[in-house]
């Protein structure tokens, strides 16, 4: 999610001094809990206790955990909650700092001077590295913003060990430093949720700028709570008997264990279906949706078809 | 308080969880804001700060207990349990337990009201509460079973452990399993409670039996009960424990090695689960690392000629001067392992990190031995999941020649005569094994003919280095003739030495 081409507008200006913390956000770690709860995010106690720890100290939060457990949901559900603009950030290999943080409008620059060709140089390249050539990424723009912001800058795992050193500025002190033009301080702090899936190691610089939440796969009751709050229509059984049967399918020892998301996705497909309730041959045909790889499939379905276990 | 989490911090870092001068002044702040009498609100509060990975998490959580518990209210009822002997105590905790019982409205209140119970009467308040969905009842037999069984001697400088299977050798698990899932089979066949859409195929004339589905969802339920239970018990018994020899001692005692330092060698089983577990995400970063390694900051020699060629466009001058394209030598790699019973794990844990990577080479071959040798790449080829491949090995590889122990001698012997011939310049070569040979010829002179042959020969032993060349150890006698003899006893010098290798 990058900015439209020209989002310097005429009254931004710079703000310096220290960004005040502003109001906390929450009034206790049970009340994040049943915010969460209002936007449908069903947090535990670890989770709410982390967000809430995150408003109070000012502090990136940084999300761990397999794949479609909820690290992403999470950013947006407290921005739902705090009726914050969510300011994404996508990273992927090659990322860097003008995609990132900020670039400037070469074009428009062009164009200026230019237009401009019979004034001062003095003069023109003073105008031509203003706000109004910036051309701000997503980083910046979170800090900028005069709103609450929640920022989110997933998959951080995915970017160079070099390029994450461009997040180390904006998440300690909440600014940018932009050469030319000086520090661009944040006027409100962000609340900012970094996501790994753990493809590598991240950096002891990164990690220890952010409090550390690690997401796992929830517990049983947890999960059938959600499915419930999820998936419309679904009966307390159904929902019941999948968040079962996902638990058991998550002790076997499969290459891609199924993830909240997909059992969401099985649930509200058992749901359209019209299944009361599931056996083993219902389970079978459906099983591609939770299981992506077919030698998964082949085991799940043979465990659930009941061959006596192996331990 | 800060007292408190300063040394909190530093029985951390004593236990291998790099915590910096950051994170502890974070935390400390972070305390601030969480409300002391919220304790599990604490841990995660300080987990958050102090603990940067989830592989540590287990070794944290440990250590928060022991040294949070003891402060918590329940200290002062561990003091007196512990002052009272053992016929007493168990008279206090029936009680209490009966106490607890009824004030959930179980009825339960007959265990309570005798003289200490009879073991039957404790295996059956064990079985309703895990029948049951009520924890506190499971905390509370749990507590009970603690005081029964594990015969907890104070002062006595023995670990959890052993009391922890005292009391489940005393409680006997599987056989309350079995009984629960019999009670849950009779408890359906009334029709009230079965599902009626259940399926046609669970009613087999007129006799309820469960659909294998069914069966695995209440075995996995009970099953989690259990897990609660003994979990239940750990914590007691370390409760018990914290009051008797403080916490310090015993966060000193029950410090457990993170899962990538321990000793393959010598793991229990629950660590051999853990090690397993970290095995996958650690291979799939390697591979990822090498992949990138690979792919960057890797430019070839100047290309003389194609610099040449293309300073045409620029009247003869090299502006832009050319590199070859960067062919990185994949390595062959032939794995050699020792998998007798002693050194089988690690043997096992190396063959699945090297074949998961196996893209990160040209070829990999792999052979193992115990007194005769047999290749088994075969059993990793057009196979998704390297682990399957391992079960394959240990049930079907030929590697038994006279009778099952280890003779290096022979089998390289039997190896450079059948499989010499492949071994090239471009050949990396691993040794795998304790290199306790039994007192057979070591036959060193192959391990020299492969150094001749083969790009690099390593030999990795899974064994502490002190223990190199004592007894049977003829590791020298093969290490002279090896370009590095490595000591590698967890995974963290496993995959650190792949990654060089790669």
């Amino acid at each position: 999610m990058t900015s439209p081409a020209n989002v310097a507008r005429e009254n931004d200006t710079i703000t310096t001094g220290f960004p005040v913390a502003g109001e906390p956000r929450f009034e206790s770690i049970d009340a994040v809990r049943q915010g969460l709860a209002s936007v449908d995010y069903l947090a535990d106690e670890g989770i709410a206790g982390v967000v809430y720890l995150a408003d109070r100290l000012a502090k990136p939060v940084l999300v761990e955990g397999p794949a479609g457990t909820g690290k992403t949901e999470l950013a947006k559900s407290v921005a739902r909650l705090t009726g914050s603009r969510l300011i994404r950030l996508q990273c992927y290999e090659g990322l860097d700092e003008s995609k990132a943080l900020y670039e400037w409008n070469y074009k428009k620059q062009l164009l200026r001077i230019q237009a401009g060709a019979d004034q001062a140089w003095q003069e023109l390249e003073e105008d031509i590295f203003s706000e109004e050539f910036l051309l701000a990424r997503p980083l910046l723009e979170a800090i900028r913003s005069p709103d609450p912001v929640v920022l989110l800058i997933d998959e951080v795992d995915r970017v160079e060990l070099e390029t994450e050193a461009l997040l180390l500025e904006i998440l300690s002190e909440y600014q940018v430093s932009i050469p030319e033009l000086g520090t661009v301080r944040a006027t409100q702090i962000p609340l900012v949720f970094l996501t790994s899936n753990n493809t590598r190691e991240l950096s002891e610089a990164l990690k220890r700028r952010c409090l550390y939440l690690h997401i796992d796969y929830p517990q049983l009751d947890r999960e059938r709570a959600i499915i419930e709050t999820r998936v419309p229509g679904i009966s307390a059984a159904l929902a019941d008997q999948v968040a079962r049967i996902v638990r058991s399918l998550r002790t076997l020892e499969l290459k891609k264990l199924p993830s909240v998301s997909e059992t969401l996705d099985w649930a509200r497909t058992l749901v359209v279906l019209g299944v009361e309730s599931i056996d083993a041959e219902r389970a079978r045909e459906t099983l591609n949706i939770l299981l992506k790889y077919q030698t998964d499939i082949d085991r799940a379905a043979k465990e659930l078809a009941g061959v006596e276990r192996t331990d | 308080m800060l007292d408190l989490l300063t040394g909190f911090v530093a029985e951390l870092r004593a236990a291998g969880i790099p915590v910096s001068l950051t994170e502890h002044l974070d935390a400390a702040e972070a305390m601030r804001h969480i409300p002391l009498e919220d304790r599990e609100g604490l841990k995660y509060a300080l987990g958050a700060s102090l603990v940067k990975s989830s592989t540590h998490w287990r070794a944290y959580e440990t250590t928060f207990e022991i040294y949070f518990s003891l402060r918590g209210p329940e200290y002062q009822i561990a003091e007196n349990e512990l002052e009272e002997d053992g016929e007493q105590s168990d008279e206090n905790d029936a009680a209490k337990l009966a106490g607890r019982g009824t004030g959930k409205g179980r009825g339960l209140g007959g265990g309570g009201g005798q003289e200490g119970m009879s073991p039957e009467e404790l295996a059956e308040l064990l079985y309703k509460a895990l029948l049951g969905t009520n924890d506190a009842m499971i905390a509370a037999v749990a507590r009970h079973a603690v005081a029964r069984y594990a015969g907890m001697e104070p002062g006595r400088p023995v670990g959890g452990t052993y009391y922890l299977y005292r009391t489940l050798r005393n409680l006997d698990l599987d056989r309350i399993l079995d009984r629960l899932l019999d009670h849950a089979r009779v408890a359906s066949t009334s029709p009230a409670t079965r599902d009626p859409g259940a399926g046609p195929e669970a009613d087999t004339g007129g006799q309820v039996t469960f659909t294998a589905l069914e069966e695995r969802l209440l075995r996995d339920e009970f099953q989690s009960r259990i897990d609660q239970l003994r979990h239940e018990i750990e914590n007691e018994i370390r409760r018990r424990l914290v009051a008797d020899r403080g916490s310090e001692a015993l966060a000193k005692s029950l410090r457990k090695p993170l899962p990538e330092d321990v000793d393959v060698m010598h793991a229990t089983r629950d660590e051999m689960v853990l090690l397993k577990k970290a095995l996958q995400p650690l291979s799939r970063k390697l591979a990822v690392r090498l992949a990138r390694k690979r792919r960057h900051g890797r430019k070839g020699p100047l290309d003389f000629r194609s610099t040449v060629r293309h300073s045409l466009s620029t009247g003869g001058v090299p502006l832009e001067p050319k590199f070859r394209y960067p062919r990185p030598a994949k390595p062959e790699i032939v794995v050699i392992a020792d998998i007798s019973g002693s050194v089988a794990s690690f043997a096992r844990f190396t063959l699945h990190l090297v074949h998961a990577i196996s893209s990160q080479f040209s070829k990999v071959r792999s052979f193992v031995f115990i007194d005769g040798i047999d290749e088994v790449s075969r059993f990793f080829e057009n196979v998704d999941d390297p682990a399957d491949a391992v079960h394959r090995i240990n049930t079907e590889a030929d590697v038994i020649w006279v009778d099952g122990h280890s003779d290096y001698g022979h089998a390289l012997t039997v190896f450079w005569e059948r499989w010499g011939e492949e071994i090239t310049p471009r050949t990396s070569v691993l040794l795998l094994g304790d290199a306790r040979n039994n007192y057979h010829a070591s036959q060193a002179w192959v391990v020299k003919e492969l150094q001749d042959r083969a790009r690099r020969v390593y030999w990795l032993n899974p064994e502490p280095r002190a223990y190199w060349n004592s007894g049977d150890s003829i590791v020298g006698e093969y290490g002279v003739h090896c370009d590095s003899v490595i000591e590698c006893r967890t995974l963290r010098q496993l995959e650190q030495f792949v990654g060089e290798l790669a």
